[in-house]
C-alpha cells in the first residue's frame, strides 16, 4: 500500500489507497446433505487520486504493480470530476467491536454439524422439504491510507447461516427459510430452525382471499423485503441532491406515522454492517433519519456531501468502485403491540412474509407491486393457511404514513436490517 | 502456464479436478444527472480450483497464482470430507482448444474520453428534455480471458470482450417522480451503445409523460407482450425452471417435470443455445469444457429437454447441454442460461390486439425473478388495450403467473422474433451473468396485473 501511495503522490496532488483482504469458508448444503466445502480468499486494492484538481480512480484484483495501477487512475482523471473534498486525516480507530477470534477457531465439522442439526429438525416437523443453505465463517482486514498522513484498519469476522427449504405438494411450491449472520460464532441451530418451522406451521393450509383492499401485517421479512429499498433510496444524499427523492423538501416536517423512527447504526457491536470507520476513513456514527415520523436529516459520503454544502455522515461504501452513499444497518424502532395481538385485530386481512418482485416497480415513487410469495390469510382474528397467486400493491409513501400498530418483535434480517412487524390498516390485493 | 496447470493437476487423488484462471480489464463510467460520478478503470488476475471426491465437492478461489499444487490438495481434502457416496459426472472428451474474443468495433480500443463524449451527449439530450429531473447512467465493458485446464485432460483459453450500457431518464413534478430506463449490450460490438439518440430522447419523453398517466387497475386481463418482455417472460417463467439443478435431487420436481409433459399449445416452442454466435450468451465452450449446444426446452407444447451441467446430467441420466457458467473465478459453475427465446409464430401483431375488448399492452422491462411456480415481471412502459385498439399510456405495471397455468394461456405467438441484449441474470449470488433473451411478440389470456 504504502509503495502505491507513494507512487500515487509522485504524480498527483493527493491520494487515498483502499485495501480489503478477505477470506471465506462455506460449507453449502443441498438437497438435505452436505455437498460443497469451499474457501475463498481475495484481495482487491482500490486508489483514488486528485490530479490538477480532478480525481482519478483504479483498482485491482489481486497482484498489480504500482505503476500500472497508478497509470490507470491518472488516465481517468483527465476527465474525472472535480475534486469538492480533501481526504481526510487517518486515525487509528477501533471505537465499534467488529472482531471476534473465536469465529476463526470454529471448526468445518461444527459447520457441519450446525447445519445439519438445522435440517434434522426442520425435517423432522415437515416430511418431504428439500433443504439447502450454508454455514459460513469468514475475515475480512479493511485499510486504508492517505496522502493527508495516517493509516487506518480495522478487521471484522463474520459467521453467517441460511437455510431455504422447498416443499412440493400436490403441484403447490412452498418457500420457506431464514438467515442469521454476526461478527461472532452462532450456534444453537434453533435460531434458524424455529423461524422455519414457524413459516412451515403458518403455511400448513392453503386459504383463499378476493381482490379487495384489506389491513396487512408485514412482518420482519416483509417490512425488509417490499418497504425498505424506497426509503433507502429516499434518504440517499445523492437521490437528494439530484432533486430525485420524495422527500427532498420534507426535512423537519412530518412525513410518515408519529410511531416510525428510523436509523442507520453502524455502531452495534457484533453487527455484520457495523464498522469503527467507512470506507473513505470517516469515524462510524449512528444517524437518525426519521425521528417519531418527523424527517431528520439524509446520508452522505465525502462526495455528495461536499457538493450539497453537508459534512459526510460516515456513508461512504464502496460497493465495487468509487465511494458512495450507502447504509450499513438500518434500524425501525421496535414497538410494544405483539404480532398476537395485531392478528386478533384482523377480521379479514394477510400476513406477508416474502414478497416476491417488490423491488421492480417505481423505486423512487414508492410504488411497490409484488406477487405474495409467502403469507399467510387472517380470518375472524386467527391464521387460516397461505395465501398465493396473489399480488399486492401500494404506496411505502402512503403505507408509512398511517400505521395501526408497530410491533414488539423487531429482529435482524440478514445482519442489515432491523426491523418489528407493521401492522397497515389497508392495501390493496388482487387476486384471481 | 499449460505445463504448470498440468503439474498442478497432478498426483491427487479425485475423481475429477478443474483449475479456472482468469484475467480480465474493465473499464467503466458513471454519470448521474450532470455529473460524470465515475471513471474508473480496473485489472484483475485470479483463479479457483474445483474438486470431486466421491460425489463431494471442494472449492477453492484465489488471487495468488503461487503454488498452484497446494491450492488443489486443498480443494481435494475439502471434496473429500464432503464425498461419502459415488462420484456422478458425465463423460467428456477432453478438449484442447484456443477461442480468441470475438468482436467487431472493439471497445477496448475506443478511448475513454471518447466513450465519456457519447455518454455526455446522451445525457444532454435527456436533461433538455421538459420535465425531466435527472438521469443516470452507467457503462462497463469488460475484456477477460478464461483459461480452464481438467484433470482428463481438457485445455480451452477463451476470450470474451461483454459491455453494457444502462440510461435512465427522471421525470419529477409535483412530488411525483417516474423514471424509464434503457438497457443495451453487447458481446464485443461499441457500436451497438452508439447512434442511440433517437431511442434517448424517446426514453425522456415516456418517462415525462408518465408524470400524467393513471394507473391501470389490479385484476386479470388479456395481456400483450413486446418481443422484450416476452423475453424477460420466457426467461423467467420457464427459463429457469427449467435449469436441472433446481430438480435433479427433488423427486417431486422430477415428477411435475417429466419429459414428455405438455405445458401449452402446439404453436410453443422454447429454445435456448449458446452456439447462436454474436449473441451475449454465445460462447463455444461452457466453464466444464462442454462445447455448447442448442436445446428446445419446449418443442410443440412439451417438455423435450432441459439444460444441464454435466452433474446434473449424469445424475439424471441425460446428455450434458453446455449450460455450466462461472461468472467469475470466485465462484463455481452452476447450470445457467444462454440465449433464451421463443420462436416465431404467424400472427401479426394487428391480428393479435384485434378482438381484446380490454386488456393490456406491456413493453420493455425493469426486471423480472422467479420463484420457479411463480414469477413476476415488470414492464416498463404500458397502454391500455380497448376494442382492439392501443388506447391510454398506463404507469409501467408488474405481471405475475403460475408457470404450470400460464404457458397453456399462451393464445397467439407474432412472426417478429427479437431477441434483446440488454438484461443480465442473477443466480445463487452469481450476478449479471450476460445472457440474452428474446420472443415475438405474444398474448397471454387471463394474466394477473399489480395495480391499485
Amino acid at each position: 500500500m504504502d509503495e502505491i501511495l507513494a507512487a500515487a503522490c509522485k504524480s498527483a496532488q493527493s491520494a487515498e489507497v483502499f485495501r480489503v483482504t478477505s477470506s471465506r469458508t462455506p460449507v453449502q448444503f443441498e438437497a438435505n446433505r452436505l455437498k460443497q466445502i469451499q474457501t475463498k480468499d481475495a484481495t482487491t486494492t482500490a486508489l483514488r487520486l486528485i490530479k490538477d484538481g480532478r480525481v482519478g480512480f483504479a483498482q485491482a484484483s489481486g497482484r498489480i504493480n504500482a505503476a500500472e495501477l497508478v497509470n490507470m487512475a491518472l488516465d481517468t482523471s483527465q476527465f474525472g470530476f472535480q475534486s469538492d473534498f480533501t481526504f481526510p486525516y487517518l486515525q487509528p480507530n477501533n471505537a465499534v467491536k467488529t472482531y471476534d477470534p473465536a469465529v476463526e477457531n470454529v471448526t468445518i465439522d461444527d459447520m457441519v454439524g450446525l447445519g445439519s442439526a438445522i435440517i434434522d429438525a426442520v425435517c423432522h416437523n415437515t416430511a418431504g422439504l428439500l433443504c439447502e443453505g450454508s454455514v459460513s465463517r469468514g475475515a475480512a482486514t479493511f485499510e486504508i491510507a492517505s496522502g493527508e498522513g495516517g493509516h487506518a484498519s480495522y478487521k471484522r469476522t463474520n459467521f453467517s447461516i441460511s437455510m431455504d427449504g422447498m416443499l412440493v405438494r400436490d403441484g403447490d411450491i412452498l418457500y420457506i427459510g431464514d438467515v442469521q449472520s454476526s461478527c461472532r460464532p452462532i450456534s444453537d441451530h434453533k435460531a434458524i430452525s424455529g423461524e422455519i418451522i414457524r413459516q412451515l406451521e403458518l403455511a400448513r393450509e392453503n386459504a383463499a382471499i378476493r381482490s379487495g383492499t384489506f389491513p396487512v401485517i408485514f412482518t420482519p421479512y416483509g417490512v425488509a423485503g417490499a418497504l425498505l429499498s424506497p426509503l433507502i433510496s429516499a434518504f440517499n444524499g445523492k437521490t437528494v441532491l439530484d432533486g430525485a427523492s420524495p422527500l427532498k423538501d420534507k426535512k423537519g416536517s412530518a412525513a410518515f406515522d408519529v410511531k416510525f423512527s428510523l436509523s442507520d447504526d453502524p455502531t452495534i457491536a457484533y453487527q455484520p454492517g457495523s464498522s469503527p470507520f467507512d470506507d473513505e476513513g470517516v469515524a462510524a456514527r449512528r444517524n437518525t433519519l426519521v425521528y417519531r415520523g418527523k424527517v431528520v436529516q439524509f446520508y452522505y459520503d465525502l462526495h455528495t456531501a461536499a457538493l450539497s454544502g453537508n459534512s459526510s455522515t460516515g456513508n461512504g461504501v464502496r460497493g465495487g468502485g468509487m465511494p458512495s452513499p450507502a447504509i450499513h444497518a438500518l434500524v425501525i424502532e421496535g414497538g410494544d403491540t405483539s404480532l398476537t395481538d395485531m392478528i386478533k385485530d384482523i377480521k379479514e386481512g394477510i400476513i406477508i412474509e416474502q414478497l416476491m418482485g417488490a423491488e421492480q416497480g417505481n423505486i423512487l415513487n414508492g410504488d411497490f407491486s409484488g406477487n405474495v410469495l409467502l403469507g399467510y390469510k387472517i380470518e375472524n382474528g386467527s391464521v387460516t393457511g397461505r395465501v398465493k397467486d396473489t399480488m399486492v400493491s401500494g404506496n411505502v409513501y402512503q403505507l408509512l404514513k398511517e400505521i395501526s400498530a408497530i410491533g414488539s418483535d423487531s429482529r435482524w434480517i440478514g445482519g442489515y436490517v432491523n426491523t418489528p412487524s407493521i401492522y397497515c390498516p389497508a392495501v390493496s390485493v388482487s387476486a384471481k | 502456464m499449460k505445463d504448470r496447470l498440468f503439474d498442478a493437476l497432478k498426483g491427487h487423488q479425485a475423481d475429477y479436478i478443474e483449475v479456472r484462471l482468469e484475467e480480465s480489464k474493465s473499464s467503466r463510467l458513471v454519470y448521474r444527472g450532470e455529473r460524470l460520478e465515475e471513471a474508473g478503470r480496473s485489472a484483475g488476475t485470479g483463479g479457483c480450483v474445483r474438486a470431486l471426491v466421491r460425489g463431494g465437492w471442494g472449492f477453492v478461489s484465489f488471487n495468488s497464482l503461487d503454488n498452484l499444487s497446494e491450492k488443489v490438495a486443498l480443494a481435494v481434502e475439502q471434496a473429500r470430507q464432503v464425498g461419502k457416496g459415488e462420484s456422478q459426472f458425465s463423460p467428456a472428451v477432453p478438449m484442447v482448444d484456443k477461442v480468441p474474443a470475438e468482436f467487431k468495433k472493439n471497445p477496448m480500443d475506443v478511448p475513454l474520453p471518447t466513450k465519456n463524449n457519447i455518454l455526455d451527449e446522451y445525457n444532454r439530450i435527456m436533461l433538455g428534455t421538459k420535465d425531466i429531473q435527472t438521469t443516470s447512467i452507467g457503462y462497463a465493458d469488460i475484456k477477460k480471458k478464461v483459461t480452464l485446464a481438467t484433470s482428463e485432460g481438457a485445455y480451452i483459453e477463451q476470450g470474451r470482450i461483454d459491455l453494457n450500457l444502462r440510461l435512465s431518464a427522471i421525470a419529477s413534478k409535483d412530488g411525483d417522480v417516474q423514471q424509464v430506463g434503457l438497457s443495451i449490450g453487447s458481446k464485443g460490438d461499441f457500436a451497438a451503445v452508439e447512434n442511440l439518440h433517437e431511442k434517448v430522447q424517446d426514453i425522456a419523453r415516456r418517462a415525462a409523460a408518465l408524470l400524467s398517466a393513471p394507473h391501470a387497475k389490479g385484476g386479470a386481463y388479456t395481456v400483450v407482450l413486446d418481443p422484450v418482455l416476452a423475453g424477460v417472460f420466457v426467461h423467467e417463467a420457464f427459463g429457469h425452471l427449467s435449469e436441472a439443478d433446481h430438480i435433479y435431487e427433488n423427486p417431486q420436481m422430477r415428477e411435475l417435470m417429466v419429459l414428455g409433459r405438455r405445458f401449452a399449445g402446439k404453436h410453443l416452442n422454447i429454445v435456448d443455445g449458446a452456439t447462436v454466435p454474436g449473441y451475449r450468451g454465445s460462447f463455444k465452450y461452457d466453464d466444464e469444457g462442454t462445447p455448447a449446444g442448442k436445446t428446445y426446452l419446449i418443442k410443440e407444447g412439451v417438455l423435450t429437454s432441459r439444460l444441464h451441467s454435466r452433474e446434473t446430467a449424469a445424475k439424471m441420466g441425460e446428455q450434458p447441454t453446455g449450460n455450466a457458467r462461472a461468472i467469475n473465478y470466485t465462484h463455481p459453475p452452476i447450470v445457467r442460461m444462454t440465449n433464451t427465446y421463443i420462436e416465431p409464430g404467424s400472427t401479426s401483431f394487428a391480428e393479435m390486439i384485434s378482438g381484446i375488448k380490454e386488456g393490456v399492452y406491456a413493453k420493455d422491462w425493469y426486471g423480472g425473478t422467479t420463484s420457479l411456480e411463480m414469477f413476476t415481471f415488470s414492464a416498463g412502459e404500458a397502454y391500455m388495450i380497448r376494442d382492439g385498439e392501443i388506447a391510454e399510456m398506463v404507469r409501467p405495471v408488474v405481471l405475475t403467473g403460475n408457470v404450470f397455468t400460464t404457458l397453456d394461456n399462451i393464445d397467439a405467438i407474432g412472426n417478429d422474433l427479437d431477441m434483446n441484449q440488454g438484461g443480465g441474470c442473477g443466480k445463487a449470488g452469481q450476478s449479471p451473468l450476460p445472457v440474452s433473451n428474446g420472443s415475438p411478440h405474444i398474448r397471454i389470456q387471463n394474466c394477473l396485473v399489480g395495480g391499485k
